[in-house]
């Protein structure tokens, strides 16, 4: 055994690091809080040639094929910056279940276009009475000649405004067992019968928008993985993807955590520096406490997912469920602390108090995760 | 990063699991546990086994009397032998694990590690800690009793409270001041006792729970040779910072274990319990909560890793002991409320009543976890070592105070 990061994984860190104060700083989010696609393309190929898209895909596909913790590494520091744009939708959700359960066709058709920054996907799962839970999901895709056709709405699609793809999860054997008959669909973006609609959201810096479907066709050949068999590699995915959001939480969390200190050094009131006040001072411990145990759970997550089958979902359900709870404690106290400027657009608290708040409910609320700690313990 | 055990830490469980089964039958008896001579008889029994057995102190070197082991072996021993443990009074040395033999071994000199080491991992001898006074409880600094230089000895004088295991104890690491004049936090010694020298007499304190694993100690005019100084005089301070801190680090892990034991056994009781009719695990409210103290412990657990980690690479541990404390302390008094309040009405029934679920067990742990956030260092002065020394925040200018102004 050995819980220590590892010389590459150190730089992976520090590269990163320096890439986001660089590239990402407030101001850029604050920008882009405000820019239609969320994102420029001038972000997004740097981010490219640090290798960061192809960071999970196996270098036959052009990628480097490094660990999720390695990943995770990146997403801490990008949940530090509050990195706006579509990274976390193209790389954690549509790469990882092309890599989960595409074909050796589409493998090769997207996974080194995704690796160079060419494409960017998404997934839609979430549909208006499904709530957090995917094994709610009830869009039909009827079978039809040698293809497929759906007409429904998917809700808080991360990103889908600016995809390339989608990967769109239907049911093609309905009925009332969650994880049967789900299947996975690779859908062109543009395509004939799909209409995206953003939605204004608190966290601007990670868009979501509502996706119709009216009468899409696909064919057969862009079902991902056997039809009716999507809930395996689909729950695969998301496990990741929690993992991937509670490495942005840790991030984001250490870094307003960071601000607040800062300010209770600095802030003078009674003649003294407010963080000399127990009342203030308390509060700081408190948030260091969570973002400390939030950090110990992750890295074991990001093992566990990986590498322990065993306890995979139960890790990725307790990451998530414990850092998404972490941030919005620790968001919600640092503004506190700041007082009246931590309730002003001028600071940026609220930027991490907004994407603390969406990384709450996204991939699953924690009353659903932690429902699947319970299911996963035999309740 | 990998979690995972080598092969040749599958082969130590497997050795172990094997030696335990050996040396503690699962058909064999617990030990007698009901006076202070038993618990005694039985920790020491225990604990001469695990000793011979190759098990004890698993992180020293072979020259203390250690294994010269890996940090998955040290947690592989403390997940197997915990509930060994459990049932043969191994609290009864709780202080000397967690605290007598890392402060001896990282800051004694090389003739106490040679006088206490061997001795204390092989069970002969037991441990206290003396801190506490009645005047100075949080504000440990702030104590009065005092030791003055004798020649070859100091003569100690004063009162102290809180001592856990102080009624069984064989040695105590004893808080001193041996300069009045400087800043409080200046004149303290740090001095090893041995607890049968005239004038030291031990009285219990009866807790909330109705036993008594807390004491006060009287010194009166008791003889310390200058040999039993630990570190330099008047250099007590930062040597007491270092006992406390091994104890929040080294207890975060086998606290972790036995909480996951506490949760399975919680986990047993729920399935038996209904509501309206119905298996109390089909309401969800309970559902969820029962899944957030498992997630908490852990955060308790992997958390302990990192700390035990950073410890074996770099020796002593910092301030981010204190994380571990305020975890483990504040989880317990809630998942044993969790406990009570799944029980509902039966919640109010104790042991030996008829109707109380587990004969009142949940009932004792939920009173004894209300100690948690106090012992050990209560939970606020956690937050001002995480504040000040971990943040980096400053200090409130009233604990400054030289000890002359302090109230005796």
């Amino acid at each position: 055994m050995d819980i220590s990061f590892n010389e590459d994984q150190i730089e992976i860190r520090n590269q990163a690091h320096r890439f986001m104060e660089n590239e990402c700083p407030p101001t850029f989010v604050r920008a882009m809080y405000e820019d239609e696609r969320g994102f420029t393309d001038d972000l997004w190929t740097k981010m490219a040639e640090m290798g960061w898209m192809g960071m999970r895909i196996p270098e036959e596909y052009d990628g480097i094929g490094l660990k999720l913790i390695d990943v995770c590494i990146v997403l801490e520091e990008m949940g530090r910056a509050i990195l706006p744009g579509p990274y976390f939708s193209t790389v954690l959700l549509a790469a990882e279940t092309l890599l989960e359960a595409g074909s050796e066709a589409q493998k090769k058709a997207y996974l080194p276009r995704i690796a160079v920054g060419e494409l960017r996907g998404t997934l839609a799962l979430l549909e208006p009475d499904s709530g957090p839970d995917p094994g709610y999901i009830k869009m039909e895709a009827r079978a039809d000649g040698d293809g497929f056709v759906f007409s429904g709405t998917k809700l808080f699609v991360p990103d889908a405004h600016v995809s390339d793809f989608m990967v769109v999860a239907a049911r093609t054997h309905p009925g009332d067992d969650r994880e049967q008959g789900l299947t996975l669909f690779l859908v062109e973006t543009k395509a004939k019968g799909v209409a995206v609609q953003p939605c204004r959201t608190m966290d601007g810096s990670r868009k979501q928008s509502e996706v119709r479907f009216d009468g899409l066709r696909v064919a057969k050949a862009d079902a991902l993985g056997e039809v009716g068999r999507g809930w395996t590699p689909l729950s695969r995915v998301l496990e990741r993807a929690a993992v991937g959001l509670a490495a942005e939480n840790v991030g984001g969390a250490q870094k307003a955590l960071e601000i607040a200190v800062e300010y209770a050094k600095v802030r003078h009131q009674f003649g003294q520096p407010i963080g000399g006040f127990q009342a203030i001072k308390h509060r700081c411990a408190e948030m260091l406490v969570v973002v400390e145990g939030s950090r110990s759970l992750l890295y074991w997550a990001a093992w566990a997912v990986e590498e322990d089958p065993k306890q995979a979902a139960l890790a990725a359900s307790a990451a998530k469920a414990y850092t998404a709870d972490a941030y919005r404690t620790v968001a919600t106290l640092g503004t506190q602390i700041l007082g009246g400027i931590g309730i002003t657009w001028e600071h940026d608290m609220h930027l991490y108090l907004k994407r603390a708040k969406a990384n709450q409910v996204a991939l699953g609320d924690t009353a659903y995760h932690q429902e699947e700690v319970a299911r996963q313990l035999g309740a | 990063m990998d979690y995972r055990p080598t092969p040749q830490d599958e082969q130590f469980r497997k050795e172990l699991k094997a030696w335990i089964a050996r040396t503690f039958p699962s058909d064999q008896p617990p030990p007698k546990m009901e006076t202070r001579e038993d618990r005694i008889n039985a920790y020491r029994d225990y604990q001469r086994k695990v000793f011979e057995g190759g098990y004890a102190g698993i992180r020293y070197p072979k020259e203390y009397g250690g294994q010269g082991g890996t940090l998955m072996q040290e947690i592989i021993t403390s997940e197997e032998l915990g509930p060994i443990g459990r049932t043969h009074a191994a609290s009864v040395n709780v202080i000397g694990f967690g605290m007598g033999i890392p402060t001896v071994f990282t800051v004694g000199t090389p003739e106490q590690k040679e006088k206490f080491m061997r001795k204390s991992l092989d069970g002969t001898c037991i441990w206290c800690q003396a801190f506490s006074e009645p005047n100075a409880g949080s504000d440990v600094a702030s104590i009065s009793t005092r030791a003055e230089r004798m020649g070859d000895h100091y003569v100690v004088n004063g009162q102290k409270v809180w001592i856990t295991n102080a009624q069984y104890a064989d040695w105590c690491m004893l808080l001193v001041r041996t300069n009045p004049n400087v800043a409080k936090h200046k004149g303290l010694s740090y001095l090893l006792m041995d607890m049968k020298a005239p004038g030291v007499e031990v009285r219990p304190i009866q807790q909330l729970t109705g036993e008594a694993e807390f004491n006060e100690i009287f010194i009166d005019n008791v003889q310390v040779p200058v040999e039993n100084l630990v570190g330099e005089e008047n250099g007590g301070w930062s040597i007491a910072l270092t006992t406390l801190m091994f104890e929040r680090v080294m207890g975060d892990l086998s606290t972790a274990n036995q909480f996951l034991w506490v949760f399975e056994q919680l986990w047993q009781m729920v399935k038996g319990v209904k509501r309206r009719g119905r298996p109390i695990l089909e309401d969800p409210g309970f559902r969820q909560k029962l899944a957030q103290m498992y997630i908490e412990i852990l955060v308790l657990k992997y958390n302990g890793y990192r700390s035990l980690d950073r410890v074996l690479k770099g020796g002593i541990p910092g301030a981010e002991g204190s994380v571990g404390k305020i975890i483990w302390s504040e989880l317990n008094p809630r998942m044993t409320e969790l406990a009570l309040e799944i029980e509902g009405p039966y919640s109010q029934l104790i042991e030996r009543s008829a109707g109380a679920i587990e004969d009142g067990r949940w009932q004792y742990m939920f009173l004894r976890a209300k100690g948690n956030t106090v012992e050990a260092g209560s939970a606020e002065i956690q937050r001002n070592i995480i504040g000040e020394r971990v943040l980096g925040l400053p200090k409130d200018l009233a604990r400054m105070a030289p000890a002359a102004s302090v109230k005796k």
